[in-house]
């Protein structure tokens, strides 16, 4: 009872959160509420029971990539009247890619609730069951290949990304931090011993 | 009284353990809010005495002659508390006002995972590291917010060190982490003081010491305190993030969230690594005695152990230029983690230390 409610609250915060994303006129507004959605969409995970997949989605998505993220649309100068201008033209697509999406909601909705029961929420899981351990269990035999592959392919994109951000310069000054700190005292400055001035 | 009593009676069972809950989250808020209101007099004593100076003497409990300066942070919260609170022209209003709630909602919440005596923790859920994690990394919103909406240069520079800073150094946190995981075989904090136990030479921060220095190095670093305290850099940007913020917002946004994660991270360090609530005399007194017994007190002694270490460390050393901090989160401490990770696996793999005991 108590989760039903809970989810119909936090299931409109996520609805108006998206369509925060969408509307709001200043973009970082819209980030904000890209990360409220974020939020929100792991509570739901909550409830559903899975503990682990939760808050990782806050950790990952909310604690890292949404920082980078925000940080990256503050830094941007948008104008938002050029934008507004491109709507127009643009609309058609994204009535499109809609209306895809929504067909596609309607098929997991709709057609394959016919096999399953999707009232009743998640089965209740046995006391002592760790979400962490089976999720470890299963991604560490079975999956074992697919998740290194995963992993190796998001270290190429991030080899990618530095190498085809990185250039040196000629005449770029930097600090050799190495040489900065195996400096000696006997290197830097000298010790005078100098005779008091007498008095004549 | 029997008729209260009565009356607790005749709840319902659900209802009475709905209000203990209540009563019980309550007082841990209250607890970590007195700690912090104390915590910033501790901070001015000790660094005024390391200085040789007095620190607070003036204001008394009451204007009693005892405990000279011990009123001092009730004293400064309701001054802030009675102080206008000046919104900018330019600035994005409710963004401005969010931000302050954003730092300290998290700051407080990552409580209510925190074992404080073997059989006292608000919520015992699976995943405790993970989730404090989680929420940790959450606080930067709150100053990245409170940075941009200020529509001021310095407090934008201030919000962009910071935000780099602390995602730089969760990522060696998060790997330390890893360790103490690896070696406690569960994300439950209570699970992970319990694998400790059996006396001092269990704790994991003999084998794990390596991390249990980065940890809390990687700790003063995400809570922006000095030596690592760029994001705020009074001499080189007025005072970062919070410049534009006066009154209740400034106490709600700089001092209760950066002192409550201070603490966090100065109670995390003695579960992860010191056996927590754990004595160190176990197995070399007789198992009865008093001071072998596992308690809070013990855990209390340890957290002002490293509370007072984050005082001294300020209190000792120069501020960091913005890119050794930079070096030092990216190229050294993660380089060192990832190799501790590796010798823990070879331990592992031969069945030293702590998994020898799995």
């Amino acid at each position: 009872m108590l989760t039903t409610i809970l989810f119909y609250v936090y299931a409109a915060i996520l609805i108006g959160a998206a369509l925060g994303v969408v509307l709001a006129r200043n973009p970082v507004r819209s980030a904000l509420f890209l990360v409220l959605a974020f939020f929100t969409s792991a509570v739901l995970w909550l409830l559903l029971e899975a503990e682990f997949l939760g808050i990782v989605l806050v950790l990952v998505y909310v604690g890292a990539v949404m920082v980078l993220f925000l940080f990256v649309v503050m830094m941007l100068d948008i104008n938002v009247a050029e934008l507004r201008a491109g709507f127009t033209r643009y609309a058609p697509l994204g009535a499109v890619v809609a209306a895809l999406m929504v067909a596609e909601i309607a098929y997991v909705v709709w057609v394959r609730h016919l096999g399953f029961d999707l009232g009743g929420g998640a089965p209740p899981l046995p006391a002592g069951y760790s979400n962490t351990k089976s999720l470890g269990a299963v991604l560490y035999t079975d999956y074992a290949l697919p998740f290194q592959l995963a992993a190796v392919v998001l270290l190429i994109a991030i080899v990618a990304a530095i190498a085809l951000t990185m250039r040196h310069r000629t005449g770029y000054k930097q600090q050799d931090v190495a040489g900065q700190v195996a400096v000696r005292k006997a290197d830097r400055i000298r010790i005078v011993q100098v005779e008091p001035e007498k008095r004549p | 009284m029997s008729s209260l009593l009565a009356f607790w009676q005749q709840l319902s069972p659900d209802l009475r353990g709905f209000i203990v809950m209540a009563v019980e989250i309550v007082g841990v808020m209250l607890a970590v809010i007195i700690s912090v209101a104390m915590l910033t007099l501790a901070e001015r004593k000790v660094i005024g005495w390391m200085q040789v100076r007095f620190g607070p003497n003036q204001i008394r409990i009451f204007g009693l002659p005892v405990l000279k300066g011990w009123a001092q942070p009730f004293a400064d919260v309701i001054k802030l508390l009675m102080k206008e609170v000046i919104v900018p022209a330019n600035a994005d209003k409710v963004v401005f006002l969010i931000a302050p709630l954003v730092a300290l909602v998290p700051a407080l919440s990552t409580w209510a995972v925190i074992p404080f005596s073997p059989d006292f923790v608000l919520a015992d859920i699976d995943a405790g590291l993970l989730y404090i994690l989680a929420l940790t990394s959450l606080g930067v919103y709150g100053v990245i917010l409170a940075g941009w909406a200020s529509n001021s240069k310095y407090a934008l520079l201030g919000a962009m060190r910071s935000a780099a800073q602390i995602v730089a150094y969760e990522i060696a946190m998060g790997f330390a982490l890893v360790g103490v995981l690896m070696a406690a075989g569960s994300l439950n904090l209570t699970d992970v003081v319990r694998s400790q136990a059996g006396g001092i030479t269990h704790w994991h921060g003999l084998v794990l010491f390596p991390l249990m220095v980065i940890y809390f190095i990687a700790g003063i670093a995400e809570t922006n305190r000095a030596p690592f305290d760029v994001a705020e850099g009074e001499s080189e940007i007025a005072s970062g993030f919070h410049v534009e913020y006066s009154g209740a917002t400034f106490a709600t946004l700089f001092a209760l969230p950066e002192y409550a994660n201070m603490i966090l991270v100065a109670t995390l360090a003695p579960l992860l690594f010191l056996g927590g609530w754990l004595s160190p005399f176990e197995g070399l007194l007789p198992a009865d005695s008093l001071l072998a017994q596992p308690s809070f007190l013990w855990l209390f002694v340890k957290i002002l152990w490293f509370l007072f270490c984050f005082l001294w460390i300020r209190a000792t050393f120069p501020r960091y230029r913005y890119d050794q901090i930079m070096r030092l989160g990216w190229k050294v401490f993660i380089p060192l983690t990832l190799v501790w990770i590796g010798v823990e696996c070879v331990l592992a793999w031969y069945h030293v230390g702590p998994w020898g005991r799995m």
